[in-house]
């Protein structure tokens, strides 16, 4: 009973299930990238001018800047001309009744709660549609504690001075190539607030899709926790399957002040590209939190199965005394996927913590780098940081790999790095089979316990969704 | 209801079973004994299924199908289980959950229902009734971080709530001090029923005081070189495996 390559290949050809595409009228910007794009389309958004002005601030560092190259990823060179920087499905709607209908059954065909099914479910979303917010809901239960859940292009339009006050203060416009493309072109994404006191009465979720070709997302994230605020928040992000890679560069901000606690979980399954690597989303994102108040706590789940490349380092600043910091990550390649991925903990504060536990799952030809930095300032009396970095291998040409960066400038800081590398064992794999279970499932229960320290972080409903994506993903992946 | 005949195996190019033959009938409780590397515990994965193990002559048949076309998974959704003697470390995987799904998958491939957790777990209780496990075994990961005995413990208990029709024991008592020898051998007892039948694999005899064979089969150099009742196996213990390998030749094909 030796494994049985056939099968294996055909069990590989899977398809990828969000990767169908709606036919909506979209408007879109031409492709190219200038001065005058960047106008037009701050324009159709009806910004302020502050806010264009901002955008060719950007723009400009933006074109003395060069693409990072450090990282451990290969990569065709991305023609920054031949991008569209907006489009929005035409008609844009007034309220959820409005909204396409075939906008409505592509959301339900990703299984995005919307709706009435969002309130039962105690789930409030934001969907950004290629560049525009096209549904929030459950949004008058929330302005009832004074939470704002919103679109970024309306919380510039109706909430300016909050957005003046914290946009690019955690991610400042020029802080790396992606961050600075973002801040130029950014088109949507979504804006929260916590007021001082309130914990969110719900989860907050928005869901990024990438539907028309030749188009980058750029979404832009904002929240803000005022003191003793709590929310969680998810992110889930598709898009249809196109031969052309498909660039995707977001950035995100999180600033939580005096014992605030923002607790961010992302499930990302952008399209991967095919068994031969052609296609498939390049996914550069910046993600950080600042930690600005004392007793303040900033947690990042992530669990990543999607795109072709994946460049992302979801961080903390540990600005206030005691304040938390912490990373859960999976991250999945599979075929020709890479990932470089990881975290930064910057320790400022007194009595700072941070704990990363990070989980690389490679299997076909994936690779899958874990890139960390644990860096404690000289003020940072008594900081503290656990990192724990497991990889699991799965097939012969697959790749781990783990770079860890630590910076210690306090004598009386602990900075604790676990890291392992093992193999689903062929042991084990038998252990299953000759207990009834067949080998798909063998290698995804396998998985799953390789995960579950990272899933126990994810909300409930969203942990299943990425048990099934794992699955799905894995499919066909032993050999 | 299972009948081997003539079985040939190599593993890693060499010969290891060299015409294994043995009949076992439904109720019935069969002890393989032997010398190290005579080839017990090729046996009991050979049977289980696991990949590696060629075949290169005979038949194995199973309730009247070919056991050797079949997948492990499928031997063991037609009823076939294994109690390893090394249990292998599942972490992050939940004992009852891993149990579940295993149960469920075995079921489904019979073409019945699935149980639910809440069904599952009253069939657990049950179970524990049976073989005293600790609770707190039941919610750690498979075999993660439990003792030498909890881990056959362990086994017995699978195999208590997988209810196969053929259990192989493969040296489910090496590494057990004599009261988790007991607790192994009253569960395994208690399992014994009409329609199931045992080969336990064992290097001594002492096991055999607390689980009673009916037949007692000693391997050597990959082939049963003789068969008896209880009593050879006391004799064995008296004599060592060299008395039979003394008697061999007068009795070889026996």
């Amino acid at each position: 009973m030796a494994t049985r390559p056939g099968e294996i290949e055909a069990a590989l050809s899977r398809r990828y299930a969000a990767g169908f595409v709606t036919d909506i009228e979209s408007d879109s910007l031409p492709p190219g990238l200038n001065e005058d794009a960047i106008r037009a389309l701050s324009a159709r958004k009806q910004e302020p001018a502050w806010m264009t002005e901002w955008r060719l601030a950007a723009y400009r560092h933006w074109l003395t800047m060069a693409p990072p190259r450090w990282a451990k990823l290969r990569l065709a060179p991305i023609d920054f001309q031949a991008i569209s920087y907006y489009s929005a499905p035409k008609n844009r709607p007034q309220s959820l009744d409005e909204v396409d209908p075939r906008l409505l059954e592509t959301y339900e065909k990703l299984g995005v709660p919307l709706h009435e099914r969002a309130r039962l479910a105690g789930v409030a979303v934001d969907a950004v549609f290629d560049s525009v917010s096209v549904a929030n809901t459950a949004r008058e239960e929330l302005a009832k504690v004074g939470v704002i859940f919103c679109s970024m292009s309306e919380a510039i339009r109706e909430h300016g001075e909050l957005v003046r006050q914290y946009l690019g203060s955690v991610v400042p416009r020029g802080d790396n190539f992606f961050a600075a493309l973002n801040s130029a072109v950014f088109s949507d994404g979504s804006f929260v607030f916590i007021p001082k006191g309130v914990r969110c009465p719900m989860e907050l979720s928005t869901y990024f899709r990438i539907n028309a070709g030749h188009t980058g997302q750029f979404e832009r994230t904002l929240i803000i926790a005022e003191e003793g605020a709590y929310v969680s928040y998810l992110e889930g992000c598709t898009a249809p399957m196109r031969d052309e890679n498909q660039l995707h560069a977001a950035v995100v901000e999180l600033v939580a002040l005096e014992r605030a606690h923002i607790k961010y979980s992302t499930v990302q399954n952008w399209y991967p590209g095919d068994e031969h690597g052609r296609g498939g989303i390049y996914n550069f994102v910046t993600k950080r939190g600042d930690c600005r108040g004392n007793d303040s706590r900033i947690s990042w789940t992530q669990v990543e199965t999607g795109s072709a490349i994946t460049w992302k380092y979801p961080s903390c600043i540990l600005r206030g005394d005691r304040s938390v910091g912490e990373f859960h990550s999976v991250a999945l390649t599979h075929h020709w996927q890479q990932a470089d991925t990881g975290t930064k903990m910057i320790h400022v504060g007194r009595d700072t913590k941070s704990k990363i536990v990070s989980k690389g799952i490679s299997a076909g030809h994936g690779q899958n780098s874990y890139r960390g930095l644990v860096k404690v300032e000289a003020g940072a009396e008594n900081a503290r940081n656990h990192t724990r970095c497991d990889s699991l291998l799965i097939g012969k040409h697959c790749g781990a790999h783990t770079f860890p960066y630590i910076e210690v400038k306090n004598p009386t800081a602990i900075v604790e790095h676990e890291a392992t590398t093992s193999r689903i064992s062929d042991d084990q794999m038998f252990y299953c089979r000759s207990r009834g279970i067949g080998e798909e499932d063998a290698v995804s229960m396998i998985v799953d316990g390789f995960c579950r320290q990272v899933f126990r972080e994810l909300p409930m409903e969203f942990a299943v969704e990425a048990k099934k994506l794992l699955e799905v993903s894995l499919e066909g992946a032993i050999g | 209801m299972l009948k081997i005949d003539n079985l040939h195996v190599r593993v890693a190019g060499r010969e290891i079973l060299k015409g294994l033959s043995l009949a076992v009938q439904p109720g019935e409780m069969h002890a393989v004994m032997g010398p190290n590397g005579a080839g017990k515990s090729t046996l009991g994965h050979v049977l289980a299924g696991r990949p590696g193990y060629e075949v290169t002559q005979g038949t194995v048949e199973f309730d009247g199908r070919n056991l050797l076309e079949m997948a492990p998974e499928q031997r063991a959704a037609a009823g076939v289980f294994l109690a390893f003697q090394y249990p292998v470390e599942i972490p992050g995987v939940n004992n009852t959950y891993f149990l579940r799904t295993a149960l469920n998958a075995q079921r489904k491939a019979r073409g019945g229902d699935e149980l639910d957790s809440m069904q599952f777990l009253k069939l657990v209780r049950e179970k524990l009734k049976v073989m005293q496990l600790s609770p707190d075994l039941l919610n750690r990961a498979v075999n993660e971080g439990f003792s030498g005995g909890e881990k056959k413990r362990n086994e017995i208990f699978q195999m208590a709530v997988l209810e196969p029709r053929l259990a192989i024991l493969d040296e489910t008592d090496s590494g057990l001090d004599i009261d988790a020898l007991r607790q192994v051998a009253e569960g395994v007892n208690a399992l014994r029923a009409p329609d199931r039948a045992f080969v336990v694999i064992t290097h001594y005899q002492r096991l055999l005081d607390y689980i009673v064979p009916d037949r007692v089969h000693v391997l050597a150099d990959g082939r049963i070189v003789e068969s008896g009742d209880a009593g050879l196996a006391q004799q064995l213990e008296a004599h060592g495996y060299a008395w039979v390998r003394e008697r061999q030749p007068a009795e070889a094909g026996a």
